[in-house]
């Protein structure tokens, strides 16, 4: 069987996913993404040349509300659960060198 | 006999004769759930404080059990279902913390509208990805009718709790057959109702196109009740449907003359057990006694469910599961350089494997180069897939056959092998593919291992009540349902 995600493949999907992975994971998660792609090309298999994709079960066009400010969680309840705050704000590690 | 042992309707009559009160039934549920779960392992938390308050109050404010649909009843909701300041975890690592959800699900509030009380939160596969419950990051929840087995997944801890007497009924979420095989693995009632009947707000998403709510009860009555209490439109999803509720006990006559039903047979085809196509021709023919006209069609695309599935929910997922940062709840990891590291390492050590296979297959089919040869297709042939349902639709009024091709599978298995754990859905996943309505009910037993066997009936968009009608005619002419498990039966 023709491995079609390699583990090269898999680190840069695994980055795009912000996902760390180490080099054994690599190996095996290359091939059970292979067997499940190579499975999957079964559906080349169906001509659907003329067949329109679809996203979504019911035919719904734009859903419309009023624009009108409600009162919903406060300042603290936002940031009641966050792993790390400060002055009202979430914190984060530093994002510029 | 247990107080477990009865229906919404018994209990709601014990309510307003004063027989019983609602704080003895809520205790009974805990009572219950202390003798059982050290082996069934159902609950991840529980809200026996908040609960018992909230009986008490009610037995004081005695409102009529005839007002509210669900007066004082208690129930279990899947761990992927918002609850307002009670622990919310999607059994993932990732949210291992989150004990203050900061709202209810609008599931939740039409719920508590409705007087019934949260017993607690239940077991399930991380993020509902999973056959068997076995992807919790917190404990394996094992089948009442023997604790060898799986209950099934993602919905496995709503089942078994069900199952197991400790709750008579329980939410849980469908997204590819997480509600239906887990009832049919634990020889329950489980409905998925039409995309769109139950709102989706307070979901944690999996898979938006594909989620949703449905309830798991004993009784297709208890079912047909909780679901029209927490159906309908709602502003928070845009998704929900403005279509009118029906009464949908209202169904549940016993006469299904002339209802047209059809069997598509490459739901009894190949990879399906020899005893449940035999348990399910017998159904089929119980149907036929009570006057059903059926037929057999054919849904041809069939057989291109799984992989049309498992590219269009994964690309979904990785998507959904972006929301998971560390930065503003759940998880974050400790030491990283900067914020992309941080980003890596929390989501790394906060997610299971099944959830991470799934991201990375769902980023890889949507990535650059792949979208039009595997996301785009499994579009494509989702439509077909679709179609096939039409069609058949045009002519019948519900289409039979097993929700699960075997029985549940024993604890570790398959674990090890995605593929073989993604074809126990092969039946159920066509169904959240074109967002009909469909039903598991108990209809016998495997002869070799004693395991229960689901009937799976599916309906048309938004009609449930035919679904519930067929439903309810088989189960009043068997005795399936009044079957008990080895752990927590509530006759013993």
């Amino acid at each position: 069987m023709s491995k079609k995600i390699s583990t090269e493949d898999v680190k840069h999907v695994a980055h795009l996913a912000r996902l760390a992975i180490t080099d054994e994971e690599a190996e095996k998660y290359s091939e059970q993404l292979s067997s499940i792609i190579n499975f999957s090309e079964q559906l080349s298999e169906v001509d659907t040349s003329n067949v329109k994709p679809m996203t979504h079960v019911l035919d719904m066009k734009n859903v419309f509300r009023e624009d009108e400010p409600k009162d919903w969680i406060t300042k603290e309840e936002a940031l009641k659960n966050a792993p790390d705050q400060a002055d009202g704000q979430f914190r984060v590690p530093s994002i510029l060198e | 006999m247990s107080l477990l042992d009865l229906t919404i309707k018994e209990l709601q009559e014990k309510l307003s004769s004063k027989e019983i009160t609602v704080t003895e039934l809520t205790q009974a549920c805990f009572d219950r759930i202390e003798e059982t779960d050290d082996q069934v392992n159902a609950f991840l938390t529980l809200n026996k404080e908040a609960a018992l308050e909230e009986a008490k109050q009610l037995d004081e404010e005695g409102i009529d059990a005839d007002q509210f649909l669900l007066f004082g009843m208690p129930i279990g909701i899947k761990d992927n279902i918002m609850t307002k300041d009670l622990k919310t975890t999607c059994a993932s690592e990732f949210l291992s913390n989150f004990e203050d959800p900061l709202y209810d699900a609008t599931v939740i509030t039409k719920l508590k509208n409705a007087n019934a009380i949260n017993i607690g939160k239940l077991n399930m596969d991380e993020f509902a990805m999973g056959s068997s419950t076995e992807n919790s990051a917190y404990q394996k929840t094992t089948n009442p009718w023997n604790k060898d087995y799986v209950p099934g997944g993602s919905s496995g801890g709503s089942a078994a709790a069900v199952a197991a007497g400790q709750v008579p009924f329980a939410l849980g979420s469908d997204t590819g057959g997480s509600v239906r095989q887990p009832a049919s693995y634990c020889g329950v009632v489980g409905m998925k109702p039409t995309y769109g009947r139950v709102s989706r707000f307070g979901l944690v998403a999996f898979a938006s196109s594909l989620d949703q709510v449905g309830p798991l009860t004993r009784t297709v009555e208890d079912n047909a009740r909780i679901l029209e209490v927490i159906s309908g439109v709602d502003e928070m999803d845009p998704t929900s449907a403005n279509i009118d509720v029906p009464n949908y006990r209202e169904a549940l006559t016993g006469d299904i003359k002339g209802l047209k039903v059809a069997v598509p047979k490459e739901y009894l085809q190949e990879g399906v057990d020899e005893e449940v196509a035999n348990k399910i021709n017998q159904a089929i023919d119980t149907l036929k006694e009570l006057g059903a006209e059926v037929d057999e069609v054919s849904l041809p695309h069939s057989k291109y469910a799984i992989a049309t599935y498992y590219m269009l929910a994964s690309s979904e997922a990785s998507a959904n599961l972006a929301r998971f940062d560390g930065i503003r709840y759940g998880k974050r990891a400790e030491n990283a350089d900067n914020l992309i590291d941080m980003f890596k390492q929390s989501r790394s050590e906060g997610f299971g494997d099944e959830v991470k296979r799934r991201i990375m297959l769902g980023t890889f089919a949507l990535s650059s180069g792949y979208y039009d040869a595997y996301y785009k297709k499994a579009q494509q042939v989702r439509r077909l897939i679709t179609e096939d349902f039409e069609k058949v639709f045009e002519n019948y009024d519900v289409i039979v056959g097993p929700t699960s091709p075997t029985t549940a599978f024993k604890i570790g298995e398959q674990i090890d092998d995605p593929l073989t754990m993604y074809a126990n859905d092969i039946l159920t996943i066509p169904v959240n593919l074109a967002g009909v309505p469909a039903i598991s009910i108990p209809c016998g037993f495997h002869p070799e291992n004693d395991m229960p066997i689901g009937l799976q009936i599916i309906g048309k968009h938004f009609d449930e009540s035919n679904v519930y009608r067929v439903a309810h005619a088989y189960e009043q002419q068997t005795e399936h349902h009044k079957q008990k498990p080895a752990i927590g039966g509530v006759n013993e």
